[in-house]
C-alpha cells in the first residue's frame, strides 16, 4: 500500500482499530492493511498494542516513580548492557539513555511507595555501574502517550440553532 | 394589552422559526446524549494565533478599526487570494473585513436585492440565505440538487430557474450540509449560462479549505468573466478553527463593495478588534494548522463514510466541509421521524436534511468535527439502532 507508516500514525493514537476500518481511512483495501501491519510486527517497528489507563479510577494500588540514574561504564560493559540488567526486572516500566546530568532514566511502577523504596536500594544502588540515583516519584498524570486523563469539559461547543 | 404579533414587522413574521430548533432544545437537557450535530470545527484556534489575539488586547489595541477593516489584515487577505487563486484584489477598495462568513452574506444582500427581486438558492444548504433574502423583501427561489448530481448545481437546473426578475445566485460549495464541491468545469458551465445575464454571483466558500480530492479548490472568481460579477465570501470560522472570533470577508468589484460596507458601517462600525489581529497572524502562520486539521477531518471522514456504509445507509462521498449526508430512506422513515428516533432510542443527535430545505428530506446531517472516540462511540449507537428497525 501507498505510504503505509499512516498506519502506525492512526494505531498509535486508537490500537483498537480494525484493518477494515483502517483500510476505509487510508483508502488502502484490508488485505493491504493486514499485509502491511504483518510486516511491520515481523519486523519489530510495532511492537505490541497497549490500553491507557487511569488506575486512579481502579481499587488497585500502584505508584510510578522516576529515576535518574549515573553510571560509570567498565571494560566489557557498555550502557546497553546495563540498561538490560536493569529493565529485565518486571517492575520496571521504562529504560531510557538520556544526554545530560545523568545517564539513564528509569521508570517503575510498583505497589507502594516502600516497594519501590526497595527496589531501588536492594536492586538499582548496590549495582556495580551504578554511581547514583535520585527517585522523582509521581504525584498526578494529566497526559500519557498523548492521552488527557481529566477529558471532562473538553467539547465546549454550545449547541446552535442556525447550522 | 399589547399585540405584540402587530408590531413585527411583516418581513420578520415571513421568516419560519426552525422546526427542529425543539428538537435540539431537547438534546440540551439530555446528559447522556451525544451530538453529532454541531457544525464548527471540534479544534481550539490554534495557540499562536490566540496569542496574537492576547497580545493585542496587551497593548491595548481595544479601539474601533477603519470600516473596512485593518489595512494589515486587508493586505494579508489580499495576498493569501493572489497566493491561492492567482487573483488580484484591491486591499482598500475590494475587501471588507466582516462579522464572519454571516455579515458578508446579509450586507450583500441586502446591499445588492429589491423587493420583489429574486434570489436562485441552491438547496440543501447552510440555512441563512433564504430569511436573509426575505428580509431583504426579496423572493428566494430554490434550486434542488440531487445525490444523482452529487448534490451539484447543473448548468440546465440553473438556466430553467432564471427569469427577468433574477438578481443574485447563490453559489453555496463547499456545500453545508451535503460536503458536494464544484470543479472547475463544473463552475465553468456555471459561468457560461452567466456570461450574458446581469446576475451577480454571492460565492459562499467559507469552506475553501477543507477538500479531501486531488484538486485544490476553485475559487468561482478564477473562471473568465466572473471576477467582475462575484461577491466572494469566506472567513477564519471554519479554515483556521475560529468561530467564536466572529471574523470573515466579502470581496468583490469596487462599484459593489462601496455600497456593501454602506451597509456593515450603519449597522456594524467594524468588525472586533482583538479578532482582527489574531486573523493577520492566522493568515501569517496558519498554513500548517489548516492542513494538519484537514488531514484529521480526513481521516474522520473517511472512517465515517465507511461506517455508514456498513450500516447499511446509502451515502455520496463528500469532497468538502466536515459533513455527510447519508439517505435514510431505506428505513422507511421521515428524516425527521428517524432523528427523533435516533434521539429518544439510542440518544444519538444528528441534524434532519429537511432543515436544509425540501430537497434535503430523506437525508440526516452528520457531522465529523468530533474526536475519532466520540464518532466511534456514536456510529456503535447508530449500528445498534438500524439493526433494531430491521
Ligand atoms: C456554508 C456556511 N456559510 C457561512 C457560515 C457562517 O460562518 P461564519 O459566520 O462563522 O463565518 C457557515 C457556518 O456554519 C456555513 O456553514
Amino acid at each position: 500500500m501507498e505510504n503505509p507508516e499512516k498506519l502506525l500514525d492512526l494505531l498509535s493514537q486508537d490500537a483498537r482499530l480494525t484493518p477494515a476500518q483502517l483500510a476505509a481511512m487510508t483508502g488502502a483495501s484490508e488485505e493491504e492493511v493486514t499485509d502491511a501491519l504483518r510486516t511491520f510486527e515481523k519486523n519489530s517497528t510495532i511492537l505490541g498494542y497497549k490500553t491507557v489507563i487511569d488506575w486512579d479510577k481502579t481499587a488497585k494500588e500502584s505508584v510510578t516513580a522516576l529515576i535518574e540514574v549515573k553510571i560509570t561504564p567498565q571494560k566489557g560493559m557498555g550502557f546497553d548492557e546495563i540498561a538490560r540488567q536493569i529493565y529485565s526486572h518486571h517492575q520496571v516500566e521504562s529504560v531510557y539513555l538520556m544526554s545530560g546530568g545523568f545517564d539513564l532514566t528509569v521508570i517503575i511502577k510498583d505497589r507502594s511507595m516502600r516497594e519501590v523504596a526497595r527496589f531501588v536500594s536492594e536492586q538499582l544502588a548496590p549495582m556495580e555501574n551504578v554511581l547514583s540515583t535520585g527517585t522523582h516519584f509521581i504525584l498526578k498524570k494529566y497526559k500519557d502517550y498523548g492521552v488527557e486523563f481529566d477529558p471532562s469539559d473538553n467539547d465546549k461547543r454550545e449547541v446552535m440553532i442556525a447550522w | 394589552m399589547v399585540d405584540y404579533e402587530q408590531l413585527l414587522s411583516d418581513r420578520v413574521k415571513e421568516v419560519k422559526p426552525s422546526g427542529i430548533r425543539k428538537f435540539f432544545d431537547v438534546v440540551a437537557t439530555m446528559p447522556d446524549a451525544i451530538s453529532l450535530g454541531v457544525g464548527e470545527p471540534d479544534f481550539e484556534t490554534p495557540w499562536q494565533i490566540r496569542r496574537a489575539g492576547i497580545q493585542s488586547l496587551e497593548k491595548g489595541q481595544t479601539f474601533y478599526t477603519s470600516n473596512w477593516g485593518l489595512a494589515e489584515l486587508r493586505r494579508q487577505i489580499a495576498a493569501l487570494t493572489r497566493r491561492k487563486y492567482q487573483l488580484c484584489y484591491d486591499a482598500d477598495k475590494e475587501i471588507l473585513v466582516t462579522v464572519g462568513g454571516s455579515e458578508a452574506i446579509d450586507n450583500t444582500i441586502r446591499a445588492l436585492v429589491n423587493p420583489g427581486e429574486e434570489v436562485l438558492i441552491p438547496e440543501p444548504s447552510f440555512v441563512c440565505y433564504t430569511p436573509l433574502t426575505q428580509m431583504a423583501g426579496g423572493v428566494p427561489v430554490p434550486l434542488p440538487t440531487r445525490v444523482e448530481d452529487q448534490f451539484k448545481l447543473t448548468a440546465d437546473a440553473l438556466r430553467a430557474a432564471i427569469t427577468p426578475r433574477t438578481k443574485l445566485l447563490i453559489l453555496p460549495y463547499p456545500n453545508n450540509p451535503t460536503g458536494a464541491i464544484m470543479t472547475r468545469d463544473e463552475l465553468e458551465a456555471i459561468a457560461a449560462v452567466l456570461r450574458d445575464t446581469n446576475i451577480i454571483v454571492l460565492s459562499d466558500e467559507i469552506y475553501c479549505s477543507l477538500t479531501y480530492g486531488k484538486d485544490p479548490h476553485v475559487c468561482f472568481a478564477e473562471l473568465p468573466g466572473m471576477q467582475e460579477r462575484t461577491i466572494v465570501v469566506d472567513g477564519f470560522s471554519k479554515s483556521y478553527a475560529m468561530t467564536g472570533w466572529r471574523l470573515g470577508w466579502a470581496m468583490g468589484p469596487k462599484e459593489l463593495m462601496r455600497h456593501i460596507c454602506k451597509v456593515h458601517q450603519f449597522g456594524i462600525m467594524s468588525a472586533p478588534t482583538t479578532a482582527q489581529f489574531a486573523g493577520i497572524e492566522a493568515i501569517r502562520s496558519g498554513e500548517d494548522d489548516i492542513e494538519r486539521m484537514r488531514t484529521q477531518y480526513d481521516i474522520r471522514r473517511r472512517y465515517l463514510l465507511g461506517e455508514l456504509r456498513s450500516m447499511g445507509l446509502a451515502c455520496f462521498e463528500p469532497q468538502g466541509a466536515f459533513y455527510m449526508f447519508p439517505s435514510i430512506t431505506s428505513t422507511g422513515l421521515s428524516c425527521e421521524e428517524f432523528c427523533e428516533r435516533l434521539l429518544k432510542e439510542q440518544k444519538v443527535a444528528v441534524v434532519p436534511g429537511s432543515a436544509f430545505g425540501a430537497s434535503g428530506e430523506g437525508h440526516v446531517r452528520i457531522s465529523y468535527s468530533y474526536s475519532m472516540s466520540h464518532l466511534r462511540e456514536a456510529c456503535f449507537r447508530m449500528r445498534k439502532f438500524l439493526q433494531s428497525l430491521s
